[in-house]
């Protein structure tokens, strides 16, 4: 399968083994994808104003380049474009006359003619069903939690699966062995982007999230969002009194320990390092 | 300090028309609050804001509350009256923003946290926290 590949700013620095575990993944399934060229900053947030068009304009031009691609569909893997991008094009699916100003706007560009859809590399992998996944390396003896955060799910209408209870990332990690376990705080926002300026509240949920998810018995916690995994692994340098270090993956790594594929996991950008755990259950090679 | 806002229309209805939603659906159950993971370091619930919009009262904007929200759509999710009160708080930021104000100060960022956190960060924290 060929898909054009939006890949965002975050994918290309601080998450780059997100992209590379995932392009080794890819590689093996037999997904091809193809980056978009010219891509363009999402802008990270969905602008919520009703007057505001000049925010949507990023997102839908990032939309033109897949429509000039000749594709109907664009993967992307980052929770915060996946949602910014697919909530635009939703807009403008449904409002007309917003479209119509702002591709009039965008005269450079051919016009958007709102043909194409965002779709989540996690729901690309349901879609070829996980039970297909050609797992070498099982993750037994492994136990995570799912973190799903708010923007995979939120708001409804975008969501990749029910917005209170998801289980989409629970059943990858099952099939590919681990042991999942649920816990109460799989929806709870990190507290996202007050990282920048309201810290203590970032490391106060993250306190929350990350000792929930060890009572629960978690060894790790799995999850989809940059900002997220920097929030539950960096913010844990704050924390080091009152929490044992939890690792943070995302899930394409786990997908390739699972697939055998051990040349591009970058478990040196973590801050804590899932390496040890990982070798103590004897997943690595 | 926020800005001066002019006062010709009320907030009722800059609020209403800059957000889209209908202040007066909200039947006060609480709910948004009840979820809402910043909730308990507000100042003014969630569900408050509702009535302080709803009373014309403009120091609303004075609060840390919508400061603090994160715009993680829990309250939309959940509410039964279908208020999106993640627009809500986006427009009384936007109040405030679009008087050429800032609330966070980008060069007090140091260093150090500037090489660490990931683009997203700063620009969602940017986008929501900059006029
Ligand atoms: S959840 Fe909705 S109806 Fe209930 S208090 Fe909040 S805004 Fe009002
Ligand atoms: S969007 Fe804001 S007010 Fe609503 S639940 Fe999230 S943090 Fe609270």
């Amino acid at each position: 399968m060929k898909i054009p590949y939006y890949p965002g700013c975050t994918l290309k620095t601080t998450a780059k083994p997100f992209e590379d575990t995932t392009k080794a993944v890819s590689e093996v399934l037999g997904i091809e994808l193809l980056e978009m060229p010219r891509w363009n900053c999402c802008g990270t947030v969905y602008s919520l104003a009703s007057d505001d068009l000049m925010h949507q304009l990023a997102p839908i031009r990032n939309l033109i380049r897949v429509q000039d691609m000749g594709y109907d569909r664009v993967t992307t893997l980052c929770s915060m474009c996946y949602n910014t991008l697919e909530q635009a094009n939703q807009l403008v699916k449904g409002d007309p006359e917003k479209l119509e100003k702002m591709n009039s706007f965008m005269d450079q560009e051919k016009d958007y003619t709102g043909g194409v859809t965002v779709v989540h590399y996690l729901t690309l992998l349901k879609e070829m069903g996980f039970d297909s996944l050609p797992v070498k390396n099982p993750l037994k003896g492994l136990t995570v939690v799912p973190y799903y955060g708010c923007l995979l799910l939120r708001p409804e209408e975008i969501s990749i699966d029910n917005p209170e209870r998801p289980t989409i990332m629970a059943e990858l990690l099952a099939a590919l062995g681990a042991t999942v376990v649920d816990h109460p705080y799989k929806l709870e926002c990190c507290g996202s982007y007050h990282t920048v300026d309201y810290k203590e509240v970032v490391c106060e949920k993250t306190y929350h999230i990350l000792s929930s998810a060890r009572k629960r018995g978690a060894e790790a916690v799995v999850l989809s969002c940059p900002l997220c995994e920097f929030n539950l692994d960096f913010r844990q340098k704050d924390l080091e009194q009152e929490l044992a270090p939890m690792p943070i993956l995302y899930f394409s790594q786990l997908l390739a320990v699972s697939l055998g594929l051990f040349d591009a996991l970058g478990f040196d950008q973590h801050y804590v390092d899932p390496e040890p755990l990982l070798k103590e259950k004897g997943l690595l090679r | 300090m926020i800005p001066k806002i002019s006062k010709e229309t009320t907030l009722l209805d800059k609020t209403e028309e800059l957000s889209g939603e209908k202040i007066f659906s909200c039947h006060k159950c609480g709910k948004c609050s009840a979820g809402c993971p910043v909730g308990t370091l507000m100042d003014v619930r969630p569900h408050q804001v509702i009535e302080l919009v709803q009373a014309n009262d403009w120091s609303v904007l004075e609060s840390r509350t919508i400061w603090l929200c994160a715009s993680c759509f829990q309250c939309a999710t959940r509410c039964p009256k279908d208020v999106d009160l993640t627009r809500v708080m986006e427009a009384l930021r936007l109040l405030v923003l679009r008087e050429n104000f800032d609330h966070i100060r980008i060069s007090e960022i140091s260093k150090e946290e500037l090489r660490e956190l990931p683009p997203v960060a700063l620009v969602s924290n940017f986008r929501k926290c900059t006029g």
